[in-house]
């Protein structure tokens, strides 16, 4: 049944192409402005990138800065999700056998973590007391189970018809067999939407960088991207920074940080696209367990 | 013993015994990494600084909490502070669920797709960025905002300032979190109105309803489930806000009188200055009041509509 188009509708039209534009604009500006010369006069440059230039890119890659941290948010976020997926979706699995002793109460010692929390401090004092402290493992190994992730997939494995698994039962498969070769391939949609939320955390994160890790070799890009921006609110404020920048021939800060901005945001809206259904399905998962 | 043994004999015995042997390793890694950080709330009690052998540590008893009256100023601002910005975030609650029936409201399909794959993407976005973007706009030297609204179209003589004004902190910072937030919990109404029971739109149009009694009858009591454990949850964290990474990234000396709130505070005195056990004291005090506050909202809830979160 069709119905005409009311002024409300319209109105309605507006409005989220309005937020459409609200939620794009702001990464779309950081995109101009990285491309945007700053030695040429500004025109509109928020709108269209008028004087085109690759200058501020060429800087970061050339002074070898970044690479570094690029390398190790890119290492955490692979060997981090690869953990985080095994362990979260083993865990999921093992929850659901009825014949595992207390299986309920071990459910319940982790989804108690969602709302019982020690807090900042305690956590810090803990994981020095591993032997975390600068470390690479303090990236990787505490989000290795996740309350999130095992309510999801212990959801979706639940989903799955038992007969399944007992059918391979009768035929003599174990535990791991059957997770490996059954509970796996039925489960990859919400694998892959757990994998996505992993990846995109481990990507942006930096709170334990800022806690815990000082060296420099291990620092993320998002850390690194903070104390670039930190030491920016100095120059930012100074007029000169652009005129003087233009004089030496080389890219402002502005640009620069803003091109650091986009090598960290690409990845993310790159990967988005393809994941996005699999992740909007896994939220409604756990909107339904909820 | 003999009792605990039966367990594992008879049919099954042995599977239970194996799937025991394996659960183990995660039993053990919960606990060292959830509730063993609980145990270390016992040096708010006394003067510990790390590598300190537990025998030599000195009680002090409740000398970390003494804070709570001699810093009383800065204690009252950052309390402040923290309820104010949560007490905005909560009033924003409803604007995810408008959002979405909007949204769900949209004749053009794909449309409806664009906009909900877009207002998510900030979500995805670290802290970081987002303030990179926001002050990519809004700074007073090169902000693209004032470059428009003085340079370009001549409108104001002087730049405004946003992020480094002192009375717009807290709307911005909502703002912020309503504009990161947003689409995510859009998904939660969406999945929540995708649910509701084609039927009974159809029953409101045999009673005449129009398009807006049909959201007010049938959409938006179907929503009420969905907002409430929104509600519990946000009362729950009413000590976190939007947590600690926001105010910590968006906060700079001219807005900290109205940014400093318990994390940023705790990570100060804890880390910066590396006072562990009063950082303890803190952080223990937090946790507890906000799981009560959770369990008390979710109590009320629970006696006002039969049902919450758990």
């Amino acid at each position: 049944m069709k119905t005409k188009r009311t002024p409300m509708d319209i109105l309605n039209n507006l409005l989220m192409i309005a937020v459409l534009v609200c939620c794009i604009y702001p990464f779309y500006c950081l995109l101009t402005t990285s491309l945007t010369d700053p030695t040429k006069p500004q025109q509109w440059f928020f709108i269209f990138p008028t004087r085109i230039s690759f200058k501020a890119y060429g800087e970061i890659f050339t002074n070898n800065q970044i690479l570094g941290p690029v390398a190790v948010s890119l290492s955490r976020a692979v060997v981090g999700t690869i953990i985080t997926l095994v362990c979260s979706s083993l865990f999921a699995y093992l929850v659901t056998q009825k014949l595992l002793p207390g299986r309920g109460m071990i459910y319940r010692l982790m989804v108690v973590t969602m709302y019982l929390n020690a807090g900042m401090i305690p956590w810090v004092v803990t994981m020095v007391n591993y032997g975390l402290k600068n470390s690479f493992l303090v990236y990787v190994v505490p989000t290795a189970l996740s309350a999130f992730y095992v309510i999801l997939i212990k959801t979706y494995i639940e989903s799955i018809p038992a007969e399944i698994e007992e059918s391979a039962k009768i035929d003599g498969a174990g535990f791991f067999r059957i997770f490996i070769s059954i509970i796996i391939p039925i489960s990859t949609p919400i694998l892959g939407a757990v994998a996505m939320f992993s990846a995109v955390n481990q990507w942006n994160s930096w709170y334990d960088n800022l806690m815990l890790v000082q060296e420099n070799n291990l620092r993320t890009l998002q850390l690194m991207l903070y104390q670039v921006m930190n030491n920016m609110k100095v120059v930012m404020n100074d007029p000169r920074s652009a005129a003087q920048a233009s004089v030496m021939n080389r890219p402002s800060m502005l640009s620069v940080r803003s091109a650091i901005a986009m090598v960290s945001v690409v990845p993310v809206l790159v990967a988005y696209p393809f994941l996005q259904r699999s992740f909007t399905k896994g939220i409604m998962l756990g909107a339904v367990k909820g | 013993m003999k009792k605990k043994l039966a367990l594992f004999r008879g049919p099954g015995g042995a599977e239970r015994g194996k799937l025991l042997l394996i659960s183990v390793p995660f039993i053990v890694f919960i606990l060292a990494f959830n509730y063993v950080p609980l145990l270390w709330w016992s040096i708010s009690f006394f003067r510990y600084y790390p590598g300190i052998p537990f025998d030599k540590l000195e009680f002090i008893g409740l000398q970390n909490f003494r804070f709570l009256f001699y810093d009383g100023a800065m204690i009252l601002k950052v309390i402040r502070n923290t309820f104010a910005l949560s007490g905005l975030i909560i009033l924003t609650l409803p604007v995810p669920a408008i959002f979405a029936i909007l949204l769900n409201e949209l004749r053009s399909n794909k449309l409806k797709k664009t906009v909900q794959t877009f207002s998510t993407i900030p979500y995805f976005i670290s802290y970081v960025l987002l303030y990179l973007a926001f002050v990519t706009l809004l700074s007073p030297s090169d902000g693209m905002l004032n470059e428009l609204l003085v340079n370009q179209l001549g409108l104001l003589s002087r730049p405004i300032t946003v992020m480094t004004n002192e009375k717009l902190a807290w709307l911005v910072q909502t703002f912020v979190y309503l504009f990161k937030n947003l689409g995510y919990n859009a998904i939660l109404y969406l999945s929540a109105i995708a649910s509701i029971d084609p039927s009974l739109y159809d029953a409101a149009s045999v009673d005449g309803a129009g398009r807006l009694q049909k959201i007010l009858h049938v959409t938006v009591p179907g929503l009420i489930p969905t907002f409430v454990v929104l509600l519990v949850l946000g009362l729950g964290s009413i000590l976190s806000g939007a947590g600690f990474e926001q105010y910590y990234v968006f906060g700079n000396p001219m807005v900290l009188d109205r940014l400093e709130v318990i994390d940023t505070y705790t990570y100060k005195l804890g880390i910066i200055q590396g006072n562990y056990s009063f950082g303890t004291a803190i952080s223990m005090l937090k946790s507890v009041v906000s799981i009560v506050l959770l369990l008390v909202a979710n109590a009320t809830v629970k006696k006002v509509r039969g049902s919450a979160l758990f």
